[in-house]
């Protein structure tokens, strides 16, 4: 999975000259805490995998873009372990986890500490590589510092610091596409820029260590559900460019939604999954008292994973409708690659699945 | 469990009923020695808890008394309650003298309903302070509302004047998006937990259009505390 | 004779602390111990509350064991735990209305909570008052010790006290995801699975000349 590391490689430092040190330290913070969580686990035996495998590495990596730049660091080891832990871990370790580890890690920091997961800065300030973000250096266990204030002190208004979503949804004001694509309209409070995620991914698929179905059906059918909203009720909502563009949700189509343990094997679930999370995405950013939805959509399309597969099953010429051990994808994958359908496959099956490896 | 009950035919009846009632005998007796036992204080109890807030949101008052406005005009609550009626609580400085009303509203919030108990003072027709009955907002955003400075600021002197024919508020209560806050009957929400903002908002307005039009015009009856 | 009584008795006592406790082991009671334990002083007083009608109950159980015929034997259990669920319910609320607006409905619920019943119909119902007092007081003993642990570390992290005292100071930055029901889960599960690597680690032990470590 070195190939994954490598792809977003590029979006890491994008994000690093987006925001600075801050960002810079937290990624280097939360995967290493990843790492280490991880190393202890294997270590106490009770699961699979090594750090070779790198899948924390990419566990850390997702996790830090998904955070804002100024999350302070201790929270950000706090994510990395509860990620690690609880999404992966308490599972069994690698390949048997139900539920993306990262979003796992970043679903916990939500719930723990809604204020500072919510307090973003704005993007390309003149001093970012000589100074931290006041947050990122808070005290462990203690709240972090103002950085409404620190904003103040340097003449940003409060509005440049709130994510696009937020400001969609609080006062309804829409950012143009284009700049939520590039990335690089000045002082606005976003992640890595969308195209170069989309870039990355398109690497990934080629070299077919991804499922170019996934992201496909994901953001199609979130687009295509905005474009009907948009349609039949016009100007209260967003367009679909805003819809597509903006949070995290071309990071989570192709990063996140695409994680090998967590997603169908199926090509029809494959697109069932995508577009259950298109959909979902849509209706909690919508509907929900939340701005952003990419994250509870994800997790709740991992876990009807078994379902779709499940219901998505290939029948064998000349068998009948009963479950029996599933052919190989038609989409043939790099044979680092890992997953669960093959024989020689590096990581045992789930283990609620019907083809239960026997304990030796 | 040895003895005549171990019989293979089982009990009869009347045994049965016997047993069922001497238990439910006892037990009613316990219950009852409970309740009487501990009702005079659980009463304090209430009466203090309630005082508080309302002394919060007064903070001159030193008593109080319960009143309720019904369409007929208002009076002191106790014998029958009328239908459509109002609950609010009159309180009295140290002299005896009206020192404001504290009233309840709700409105639903972020995550559940929030219960407010605010203080009205007559003498300006504005509202002089808020405290927290019971919310569910979440811990560190919607519940700056009672620590935030700024925001309970606008409760200094939160204007609810009646109009001129004595039927609603010449002005809506109503929460505004912080920073835009430009007359005396809005109020500044909070950056980031605009919501649970708009819900004390809510709850005041809901409340006052409901309770002033009837307690103004008989504001006099209030008047002194009797002893 | 006292000394092989009071033995038993001692045994009795430390079945629901340690062996059997409610919490960790036989896994019961899960409602309160979830919905409550958001702080100490909250944990510690529903545990006290439950002691208190886990014991009266068991006590007066045991006491009408002989009488009550076993056909109406649970309806008899239930009414008697009624009654003393009532009578905490209003000494709580003269006691302290902050506590009793915690606990919320969680008082009522100490009735169909299967501590009680279960120890009522298991235990007291087969021994003498005394014997069944002394276990019912170790059981629910467990059981607060149980909440306690639960609700000590959910109120360090999600508040940054303990008893309501401060631990680190005005700039603590409360675990909020503690003080809702996910945090409930996530300690009790911590718990648990503290609980039962302790449990092997000391079968193991026990087991180690045989060489059967595994499963």
């Amino acid at each position: 999975m070195a190939n994954v590391v490598y792809s977003l490689l590029p979006v890491c430092a994008f994000f690093v000259y987006q925001y600075g040190l801050s960002a810079a330290a937290s990624i280097l913070v939360v995967t290493a805490s990843c790492l280490l969580a991880e190393r202890f686990f294997v270590r106490t035996g009770t699961q699979a995998g090594s750090l070779s495998d790198y899948s924390a590495t990419i566990t850390g990596l997702l996790l830090a873009l998904t955070l804002p730049p100024g999350f302070p660091l201790w929270m950000g080891a706090v994510a990395g372990v509860a990620a690690i832990a609880l999404g992966k871990a308490l599972f069994g370790g690698i390949g048997f986890n139900v539920f993306n580890p990262a979003l796992v890690g970043r679903a916990f920091v939500q719930a723990a500490f809604p204020a500072a997961i919510a307090t973003y800065t704005p993007s390309f300030l003149p001093n970012r590589f000589s100074e931290f973000i006041p947050s990122t250096l808070a005290w462990p266990l203690m709240a972090p510092a103002d950085t409404a204030a620190w904003l103040k002190a340097m003449q940003y208004d409060a509005l440049a610091s709130a994510s696009p979503l937020a400001r969609w949804k609080f006062e309804g004001f829409v950012t143009p596409a284009w700049d939520l694509i590039t990335s690089l309209a000045g002082h606005m409070a976003v992640g890595p820029s969308p195209l170069l995620i989309l870039v990355c991914g398109a690497y990934l698929a080629l070299r077919r260590f991804m499922d170019w179905r996934i992201p496909v059906a994901v953001l199609g059918s979130a687009g295509l559900s905005a474009l009907v909203i948009y349609a039949a009720f016009g100007t209260k909502y967003p367009d679909p460019f805003f819809m597509l563009f903006s949070g995290g949700m071309v990071l989570g189509a192709v990063y996140m939604a695409t994680d090998m343990a967590t997603s169908p094997v199926t090509p029809r679930g494959m697109w069932l999954y995508g577009a259950l999370i298109g959909v979902l995405t849509v209706v909690i950013r919508y509907y929900s008292g939340l701005p952003e939805g990419v994250m509870y959509a994800i997790l709740i399309g991992n876990a009807a994973t078994p379902l779709i597969e499940r219901i998505t099953q290939p029948t064998p010429f000349g068998k009948g409708l009963s479950i029996r051990a599933r052919r190989s994808a038609s989409y043939t994958m790099h044979p680092d690659y890992i997953s669960r359908e093959e024989a020689a496959a590096k990581t045992p099956t789930k283990r609620f699945l019907k083809n239960k490896p026997k304990k030796k | 469990m040895n003895g005549a009950i171990q019989q293979p035919q089982g009990t009869s009846a009347v045994a049965l009923v016997r047993t069922l009632g001497i238990v439910s005998t006892v037990c009613g007796l316990i219950i009852v020695a409970a309740y009487q036992g501990t009702y005079d204080a659980a009463a304090a109890n209430r009466r203090l808890a309630l005082e508080r807030t309302v002394f919060k949101v007064i903070p001159a008052a030193k008593s109080m008394s319960e009143w309720q406005a019904t369409p007929q005009g208002i009076r002191p609550v106790g014998g029958e309650t009328v239908a459509g009626a109002v609950k609010f609580y009159a309180a009295y400085d140290a002299d005896g003298a009206l020192a404001g009303i504290a009233a309840e509203g709700a409105a639903k919030g972020y995550a559940d309903t929030v219960r407010i108990l605010y203080g009205y003072a007559p003498a300006c027709q504005c509202i002089t302070g808020f405290g927290l009955v019971a919310s569910k907002e979440t811990p560190g955003i919607g519940d700056k509302i009672v620590t935030d400075k700024a925001f309970l600021e606008n409760f200094k002197a939160l204007d609810v004047k009646l109009n001129a024919e004595l039927s609603a508020l010449a002005n809506e209560v109503k929460a505004v998006k912080h920073g835009t806050k430009s007359n005396p009957w809005q109020i500044d929400a909070i950056a980031g937990a605009t919501v649970t903002s708009r819900a004390v908002g809510k709850a005041i307005n809901d409340s006052a259009q409901l309770l002033l039009p009837k307690l103004v015009p008989e504001l006099e009856k209030l008047g002194k505390k009797e002893s | 004779m006292s000394d092989l009584s009071q033995a038993r008795t001692f045994d009795e006592f430390m079945e629901g602390i340690w062996r059997q406790n409610p919490v960790f082991v036989m896994v019961l009671g899960m409602c309160p111990t979830l919905a409550v334990t958001v702080s100490a002083v909250n944990a510690v007083s529903m545990g006290l509350a439950t002691m208190f009608v886990l014991v009266c109950s068991c006590g007066l159980v045991s006491l009408m064991r002989n009488i009550v015929p076993k056909e109406v034997r649970i309806a008899t259990y239930i009414v008697i735990i009624a009654t003393f669920v009532t009578v905490v319910d209003y000494v709580i609320q003269a006691v302290s209305l902050a506590v009793y607006d915690a606990l919320g409905a969680f008082i009522q619920l100490i009735v169909v909570n299967c501590i009680i019943l279960g120890r009522a119909e298991a235990h007291a119902s087969k021994h003498p008052p005394l014997v069944a007092m002394v276990n019912a007081l170790g059981m629910s003993l467990g059981f607060v010790i149980g909440l306690l642990a639960l609700g000590a570390v959910r109120e360090v992290l999600g508040a940054g006290t303990l008893f309501g005292f401060s631990l680190f100071g005005a700039d603590f930055q409360p675990w909020v995801v503690m003080v809702l029901p996910p945090g409930g889960f996530i300690v009790l599960g911590a718990w648990l699975l503290l609980f039962s690597a302790l449990k092997r680690r000391q079968e193991a032990r026990l087991a180690a000349q045989g060489g059967g470590h595994g499963a």
